[in-house]
């Protein structure tokens, strides 16, 4: 709450900084605000600007940082012998980290403190830590609005530019707003990459990329039953695609077909009703669709597979792949309708001058000229496959089988990336780190499909405008 | 929309129609191709065309003149029904082919289409090769039995559209790299190759630079020994260049019509007068 | 043109009439086919028609499922009970009732007595157990409230509306089949033939389900309720509203009004369109990886949750809010330039007012895929098993879609319904969104 009162206090600061500034600027000039060279109101900002804008970028520095900083320095403020096991060998990672999760529930007063004096001692250091870290921030923000009001203040008269320092701050301001794309991809990248290669400095990329054995466990003591822990995705990328295949077999002629209905048969009332319904299958959250794939598509299949006779797995492929091209169907149809109502009305009157019927025209004109658009539809299309998590981690399986049978139970890649990282993990074992690798790979492929059909698709457009 | 009249009515009511324009272009005993009597076209609300009565006589060329606005490309949209592709578009009255009422129920107008090709304003070769773009139209009629006499459609086509000695060395290359005027040639050879009986022109010369106009109008005087054509045109020099008969609309009327020669030179409504003589327009 | 004679040979005329013969084939050719393709067109037409009917289907098949598992979840059922809790249960040692002697009493004691009066030659331990299995601890809960509210009931025979066990709340809503063999299902026989004699007593009731909206999760689905989830979604939300909105329209105004063509805006826009298509899960290892490993920022939080959605949400509302910003006409903007406004006056006073629905639009969009979106929740720990109501963005809470997963995790088949329940909750929240949207969309539409 401290945070809070203190963020009050300096929006409250801010505002006497707007009006103090605002009225310097008609006392300099003797209320005759013509002479001035901005409106009293631009000082009144130039003011608040130079009050806020110092403070609250501590402010938040300090918020980000101040937990780090402070469990630093608990841990080097700890005893030597808490950082040792009981044979003197110092701790590893995973248990220091424990260690400060102790102490960290300790401060925090949960129950599930510890009553370790180590721990009770640190826990106290961590709070003084806290407390004082608390005070600091609240003074050095508050003198820096101070100050900066000050400053600010001083600097009004009759000459000064407020009206463009104040439009240059909103400029850059919106500058870092606009860049903020692009350190998000840079973010994106960055951090799977540098956790990738952490990873694959244990496991080799070729092991990863061509092996066919997955089971990510590690094993804790050597002599371990399955302590070897393959980690060869080949199987998460077969499970992928065919999953991604199925979803495609039904999203696109189910989606290609209803759009051309849409844009070339379908009267207006009917095209108004369709086509916000068909929306709507856009519009429901992917976990909706896991439970619907999860608890009556899979059991629908694997009862009526048990009719002939057929033995399909609960957590079969197919139910996944089939929902999830009933999430893709509207994708595929907006983008394949918006391609084939920019196919110029010149080609259908072509072809229809000659007496071609509308199906003929629609086949054999408007689908070649509308090819490259649609492709690129379904490529798009495609990447949201892949990348599609909830209904694969709710309705498809764990278990890293390398079959083509849609009857049985395959895994993906992001529910691998969901099982290897939820829980509680420690960060370092090669087993989290795998996540990385696979969202790296997840990561470049749609990033691929998307360029390419982002080009394929504008390209098309161009051909046409 | 569809006229109740029947064919014979036509036979009997057709030397004397009635209406703003009921000049026949067909003297009697002379059996017109195209006919159309009291024909309205609304868009809508919109009342485009206003009691047309015209005939358009066998292996001539027949121009559609006036002012821009006026209905002449909406009227010749009427005659191959290509204005059943726009929803709000409604034909009544008779337009009759070879004495045959076009808007009756038992008409096909993919059939029609196919006896009636059309050329558009703006050359529209479909995105394929010069060869599919010529053989689209004898494939999805059924036209040629076998490969070999689609290829012989094909170069009768090309060369009576006088392309053929510009492109035979690339009939698998796109449509759309041809230029302007070679496109146009191309549509109309594509036209050619249903073997239409009657070719509707709609400005196919708007978009072409002068050199191409000269080589689609020799074209069309060429082509007018077996096809009947109705060509729109903007310019006065053009109808004057290639047709026979010329009809002057305005505001949707069929102001008068009648040889190209006489309207031209004699021409009996003050709005054509005024027309010709560039007042207006 | 002369009139023809018949006699004389007329070049042209043989032509014509060769013509015509040809015609006349043609014609032929063309009506022969026309049965088939005609049959081809309705065909491709059906194709059509039923490919929309397959998806809607689809749709239909997956509102109705889900609509006939969650509506039974809106009622729950309770007996009505009997109780007395006698004095000495709850007094201390000195006899007296007071808050703290309420606070250690064990109000078990007198539900459990209340049912044995109901059943009194129900012996043995294991059968005992079995009867007590029908209340849900919510019942001790319930009566214990209801003393601590109000100790003069103390002593006093009580009817208490005591919420069942989720198991028998199956039974009572008639989704136990007990024609399977006893060694199947939960309940056993005299389970179901204790409550078919309190159902006979007429003391078992249905009621509206308040439990579902006021708690907290819980690993009993009688107890559970999705209040915590809406307010953890609510933070969430909260947060990515108020970083993505200003931002989004900050970047989406700079990149239409102000940036200069050139190579770096280029790459800015090629970032947010790849950005927008970028799976949603690899955002969840962004969050993970930065805001939890290098700020150190708390796991579970709505606001490391909002964080990350603000990352998802921003191209989306970039991309909207430039599309309203480029249907203001120029005019507009010359207008004001010509009266002596600097640029960015001519922004925030006529162009912004003007765009402000569009950007609205897409912005409620946004957050209706936010309020929508599980995986990259996921990969920061909002998964936790969280009872409490978050009270802040910096308490560990979970979201609505994430709670839908949890229960659809859940091996209790009492969870389904509720499951199905939230589900509900959450569609009607994006119904509402999206409604808002629409009205926005068609209240200031503008045509120039």
């Amino acid at each position: 709450m401290q945070a809070f009162t203190l963020i009050l206090v300096l929006a409250v600061l801010t505002v006497v900084g707007f009006r103090m500034g605002r009225g310097r600027a008609v006392a300099v000039v003797g209320g005759e605000t013509r002479k001035l060279h901005s409106l009293p109101s631009y000082h009144g900002m130039y003011v608040a600007l130079w009050c806020a804008v110092p403070s609250f970028v501590l402010f938040g520095l300090w918020m980000l940082f101040e937990s780090s900083i402070a469990t630093q320095l608990t841990l080097a403020n700890l005893p030597p012998q808490a950082l040792q096991g009981p044979d003197g060998q110092p701790l590893s990672e995973a248990r220091i980290g424990l260690l400060l999760n102790d102490i960290r529930n300790t401060a925090t007063g949960n129950i599930a403190g510890s009553s370790d004096a180590i721990v009770q001692q640190a826990a106290q250091y961590y709070n003084g830590i806290r407390a004082t870290g608390d005070w600091l921030l609240t003074a050095a923000a508050l003198s820096l609005a101070v100050l900066g009001a000050g400053f600010g203040w001083k600097r009004v008269s009759a000459d000064l530019r407020a009206r463009n320092d104040v439009e240059m701050a909103v400029k850059i301001f919106m500058i870092v707003c606009s860049t903020i794309a692009v350190f998000t991809t840079i973010g994106i990248i960055l951090s799977l990459l540098f956790e990738s290669l952490r990873f694959f400095s244990r496991v080799s990329p070729v092991e990863f990329l061509f092996g066919t054995h997955w089971s990510p466990q590690i094993s804790i003591r050597a002599d371990q039953v399955g302590s070897s822990g393959g980690f060869g995705a080949i199987p998460l990328f077969a499970g992928t695609m065919l999953i991604s295949f199925i979803a495609m077999m039904v999203a696109v002629p189910i989606g290609l077909l209803s759009a051309i209905y849409m844009a070339e048969y379908a009267p207006r009332k009917v095209r108004s009703v369709v086509k916000p319904l068909l929306e709507i299958l856009a519009g429901i959250p992917t976990v909706v669709y896991g439970f619907f794939a999860a608890l009556t598509v899979a059991p629908f299949f694997r009862d009526s597979g048990q009719l002939f006779g057929l033995s399909i797995s609960s957590e079969s492929a197919i139910a996944a792949g089939i929902v999830m091209g009933i999430m893709i169907i509207p994708f595929v149809s907006s983008l394949s309708d918006d391609v084939i109502t920019a196919v110029p009305n010149a080609m259908r009157e072509g072809s229809y001058g000659l007496g071609a019927t509308k199906s003929e025209t629609i086949k054999r004109v408007i689908l070649p000229a509308a090819l490259p658009g649609v492709v690129g539809g379904i490529l798009l299309a495609v990447s949201r496959a892949i990348g599609e998590t909830m209904i694969v981690v709710m309705a498809a399986g764990l278990a890293a089988n390398l079959t083509a049978n849609p009857f049985e139970a395959v895994t993906t890649v992001t529910v691998q990336i969901v099982t290897l990282l939820v829980g509680d993990q420690e960060f370092d074992s090669p087993k989290t780190l795998a996540a990385f690798a696979l969202g790296l790979v997840l990561f470049v492929v749609t990033l691929v499909l998307n360029v390419i059909a982002l080009h394929v698709v504008r390209k098309y457009r161009e051909q046409y405008e | 929309m569809n006229s109740q009249a029947t064919a014979a009515q036509v036979q009997t009511e057709a030397p004397a129609p009635q209406g703003t324009a009921g000049t026949p272009l067909v003297g009697p005993g002379e059996q017109a191709k195209v006919s159309a009597r009291n024909a309205n076209v609304y868009y809508g609300d919109k009342h485009a065309i206003k009691d047309v009565g015209l005939d358009i006589k066998q292996n001539e060329v027949t121009a559609f003149i006036g002012p821009s606005g006026c209905g002449k490309s909406t009227f010749l949209r009427c005659l191959n029904r290509m204005n059943d592709t726009i929803d709000i578009a409604r034909v009544t009255g008779l337009i009759t082919l070879d004495g045959e009422d076009i808007y009756a129920k038992r008409v096909d107008p993919v059939q029609l289409r196919a006896r009636v090709g059309m050329v558009f304003q703006k050359p529209n070769p479909f995105p394929k090769s010069i060869f599919e773009n010529i053989a689209y139209g004898p494939r999805i009629h059924g036209i040629a039995r076998h490969k070999d006499e689609l290829e012989e459609i094909v170069m009768t086509s090309l060369e009576r559209a006088g392309l053929l000695g510009e492109v035979k060395d690339r009939l698998d290359q796109p449509g759309t790299g041809l230029s302007g005027g070679q496109q146009q040639r191309l549509c109309i050879a594509r036209a050619i190759a249903v073997h239409p009986e009657v070719i509707l022109m709609d400005e196919p010369c708007s978009a072409l630079d002068p050199i191409a106009t000269a080589k689609i109008e020799e074209l069309i005087d060429e082509l007018r020994q077996n096809y009947t054509i109705v060509i729109v045109t903007h310019s006065m020099q053009q109808a004057a260049r290639v047709s026979q008969r010329t009809a002057f609309f305005h505001l949707g009327n069929l102001v008068e019509c009648g040889d190209t020669e006489q309207i031209f030179t004699n021409p009996q409504h003050r709005l054509t007068q005024g027309y010709i003589t560039g007042r207006f327009g | 043109m002369a009139p023809n004679t018949p006699n004389a040979y007329d070049p042209a005329a043989a032509v014509a009439a060769e013509g015509r013969t040809v015609n006349r084939n043609i014609a032929e050719i063309v009506n022969s086919g026309l049965a088939a393709r005609y049959r081809a067109e309705r065909r491709f037409k059906v194709y059509g028609v039923v490919a929309i009917g397959v998806a809607l289907a689809m749709l239909a098949t997956l509102f109705v499922t889900i609509f006939a598992q969650g509506w039974t979840a809106f009622t729950t059922t309770v007996i009505e009970l009997p109780v007395t809790v006698e004095r000495e249960m709850v007094a201390n040692a000195q006899g007296e009732v007071t808050t703290d002697s309420l606070a250690y009493a064990n109000f078990a004691v007198p539900m459990r007595k209340a049912l044995e009066a109901q059943f009194p030659d129900v012996t043995g331990r294991s059968d005992k157990r079995d009867l007590y299995a029908i209340l849900s601890d919510g019942a001790t809960y319930r009566l214990q409230n209801m003393i601590r509210e109000n100790p003069e009931l103390v002593g006093r025979e009580i009817l208490l509306e005591a919420p069942v066990a989720a198991d028998f709340d199956l039974l009572a809503k008639g989704q136990v089949d007990t024609s399977v063999p006893e060694t199947e299902r939960r309940l056993n026989d005299n389970q179901v033939a204790w409550f078919q004699t309190l159902q006979e007593r007429d003391l078992v009731d249905s009621q509206f389900n308040t439990i579902l909206f006021t708690n907290g999760d819980s690993r009993q689905p009688e107890l559970a309720g999705i209040w915590g989830a809406v307010v953890g979604s609510f933070y969430t939300l909260l947060v990515t509203l108020a970083l993505s909105f200003p931002i989004g329209v900050a970047a989406a105004v700079y990149l239409e009004e102000f940036a200069p063509k050139n190579k770096w805006t280029d790459l800015i826009e090629v970032n947010i369109n790849n950005l927008a298509a970028v799976p949603s899960i690899v955002f969840g290892l962004l969050g993970l990886a930065v805001f939890l490993q290098v700020f150190g920022l708390p796991r579970s939080a709505p606001l490391v949750g909002g964080l990350v959605l603000t990352l998802m949400t921003l191209p989306t509302i970039i991309i909207a809010s430039r599309a309203a910003l480029k249907s203001v006409p120029p005019s507009i903007r010359e207008a004001a330039l010509g009266v002596g406004a600097s640029k960015l006056q001519m922004i925030t006073h006529h162009v912004l007012p003007l765009a402000m629905p569009g950007m609205l639009t897409g912005t409620i969009i946004g957050m209706a895929q936010a309020l929508g979106e599980t995986a990259p929740l996921l990969m920061i720990g909002m998964v936790a098993f969280v009872v409490d109501i978050p009270g802040g963005p910096m308490d560990p809470a979970t979201v609505l879609p994430v709670q839908i997963f949890l229960w659809a995790d859940s091996p209790e088949r009492a969870f389904v319904a509720r499951t199905s329940a939230a589900i509900m909750v959450l569609l009607a929240f994006l119904v509402v969104m999206n409604a808002l949207a629409v009205i926005l969309r068609k209240k200031f539409e503008r045509r120039w």
